[in-house]
């Protein structure tokens, strides 16, 4: 009884925030709603027994990529306004989309008769003897290893060709290199000169400092 | 409907009622520790520049901090005009939450009587991973939520601090699980009653425990958890001298309690973190006599309270980070640090035939 209670707070709640990510004015409250949602899903997650996906998705996607989209979404400067009058203009051809989906979601049950089963799935995907994470890096790193490997090659090149587009040496900036300031010793930051009485000696060390 | 009720209640109720009874236990006891850890940071604090520190009220200004709680709470609660009131609110809570939800998953010892924890979770450090990297939230609501411009910049840099520094606690914590096979917290600590020490021949010791080990590594962490946790030399999202407070400044009263009080959880949670990954939990520092004698608990607290005061020097001593060398830090030296550390564990442990 108390799982079906859970399974109906976190599913309410889940719909409920995600109808609130579409419907807030404040593209900052969406984000929050957002994660509300991202919460709810991990319940669900815990209610299958499928722990440690829940913690890699509160991990992952609340603890990082929803931080991003935070970000992101306060430095904009956004017109609610202008937001409103495309949501007027957009809404038939969202409705038309939607409906289509809907359509499709409601012909696939009606003619599968739910026949994926969520006792199936999970009877098939946690053998008994071992903890779910244990069950999951067995199959991932045995029988998945390729297209482990190949999604993780994948995120990589993603990442890489981010910081190709938006790396620019810039000319002119005097950086820190922390390494040679803990090098230095007396021998390379001092500089000892006879200055001849009645003139003036510039140390070498110092000028070339300053020409830099 | 009544049937319903007390079939739920020989069912769940007894074990709810426990629960909550444990719960409370730990709440109450973790809000006392925590009121002491704050005195005692401002007494050592105070030491270290020959002051005396908080001493008026009470012995030795031992009733400091409840002092500090009826003003806060008996203060003004002041909104700017300019905030979003709800996200305003909700950001000192959200913090004060996440940090105390924490300690539902760290256990304080084991003995006969079992586990002395509320849940033993079997994913404990993952879910003590998730909860840690939810207290980013309460900083960046509140920065935003003030519309104001310190905030706002004080939060925008404890967003990029602690995502960053999330990433080497992360690949510590996977070292530290393949030496011990387990995501369990229990497990964790049992696993260090063996290791350097036994295998030479020694009684199970201080040797055995993870920070001689993985001594790169207890470094990696004890300064990713000074980042994580705000803490000085890396407490720039409150840097007074170019933020005011950071995120604070447009709090008062009971919210900025909420907020001081999150953070010295989440402090203590961190110092919790350590001593159960590093330094043995409630283990005996030598498993002989007098020592093996002394409740596992009060082992632990004394260990949590050592690095508490780690802590605390660091504050006294450390000049504040600059934001450039903190993120270089982060991502130059202890990101291919704790990479590096993985692999070389890992190889260890698969060629020389001792992973679990």
């Amino acid at each position: 009884m108390a799982t079906a209670a859970f399974f109906y707070l976190f599913a309410v709640l889940a719909v409920a925030s995600a109808a609130m990510v579409i419907l807030a004015k404040n593209p900052v409250h969406a984000v929050l709603f957002l994660i509300l949602t991202f919460f709810n899903a991990a319940g669900l997650f815990i209610l299958l027994g499928a722990e440690f996906l829940a913690m890699l998705l509160i991990v992952v996607y609340v603890g990082a990529v929803a931080v991003l989209f935070l970000f992101v979404v306060m430095m904009l400067d956004v017109d609610f306004a202008e937001l409103k009058a495309g949501f007027i203009k957009n809404a038939k051809v969202g409705a038309l989309v939607g409906g289509v989906v809907l359509a499709e979601l409601v012909a696939l049950f009606a003619f599968q008769g739910l026949q994926i089963a969520p006792a199936k799935v999970l009877a098939a995907a946690t053998p008994s003897d071992i903890s779910n994470t244990e069950a999951l890096g067995r199959l991932i790193y045995t029988k998945y290893v390729y297209f482990f490997q190949g999604s993780g090659m994948i995120l990589l090149v993603a990442m890489i060709g981010a910081i190709v587009l938006t790396l620019r040496h810039r000319e002119g900036v005097k950086r820190q290199s922390i390494a040679a300031q803990v090098a230095r010793g007396p021998a390379t930051a001092m500089s000892i000169v006879k200055v001849p009485s009645g003139s003036s000696v510039i140390p070498a060390a110092k000028s070339k400092e300053a020409a830099e | 409907m009544i049937d319903a009720l007390s079939t739920a209640m020989t069912d769940y109720g007894w074990n709810l009622l426990a629960l909550i009874g444990f719960s409370l236990l730990v709440l109450v006891g973790l809000l006392l520790v925590v009121a002491y850890l704050l005195l005692m940071d401002r007494k050592v604090w105070a030491a270290v520049q020959l002051r005396r520190g908080p001493n008026v009220v009470g012995p030795f200004g031992l009733l400091q901090s409840f002092a500090d709680l009826l003003k806060f709470v008996f203060k003004e609660p002041v909104i700017p005009a300019g905030a979003d009131k709800a996200v305003f609110l909700l950001a000192p809570v959200a913090t004060a939450m996440c940090a105390l939800a924490a300690w539902a998953v760290i256990p304080v010892s084991e003995n006969s009587w079992g586990k002395w924890v509320i849940s033993d979770l079997n994913v404990g450090i993952l879910y003590l991973l998730a909860i840690s990297s939810l207290g980013v939230y309460g900083v960046i609501m509140g920065g935003w939520a003030s519309n104001s411009k310190y905030p706002f910049m004080g939060s925008l840099r404890s967003a990029a601090q602690m995502v960053s520094y999330e990433v080497s606690i992360g690949f510590v914590i996977i070292c530290v699980l393949l030496c011990v096979g387990s995501l369990n917290m229990t497990a964790i600590v049992n696993a260090q009653k063996d290791g350097i020490g036994t295998s030479a021949g020694l009684t199970p010791s201080l040797l055995d425990w993870h920070w001689l080990a993985l001594f790169p590594m207890f470094v990696v962490f004890f300064i990713s958890a000074l980042a994580e946790t705000n803490r000085p030399p890396f407490d720039l999202p409150e840097a007074e001298s170019e933020l005011v407070a950071g995120f604070m400044v447009e709090y008062a009263s009971t919210p900025y309690l909420l907020f001081m009080l999150g953070e010295y959880v989440a402090i203590t949670t961190m110092c919790a973190l350590t001593t159960i990954l590093f330094l043995g939990g409630w283990l005996p520092p030598v498993d002989i006599w007098p020592l093996n004698a002394v409740p596992g608990i009060i082992w632990f607290l004394l260990k949590v309270v050592f690095v508490f005061f780690m802590f605390a020097m660091v504050k006294a001593f450390v000049p504040r980070y600059r934001y450039d060398q903190l993120m270089r830090l982060g991502w130059k030296v202890f990101l291919p640090l704790s990479l590096v550390m993985v692999v070389l564990t890992a190889g260890v442990l698969h060629f020389g035939g001792l992973a679990p």
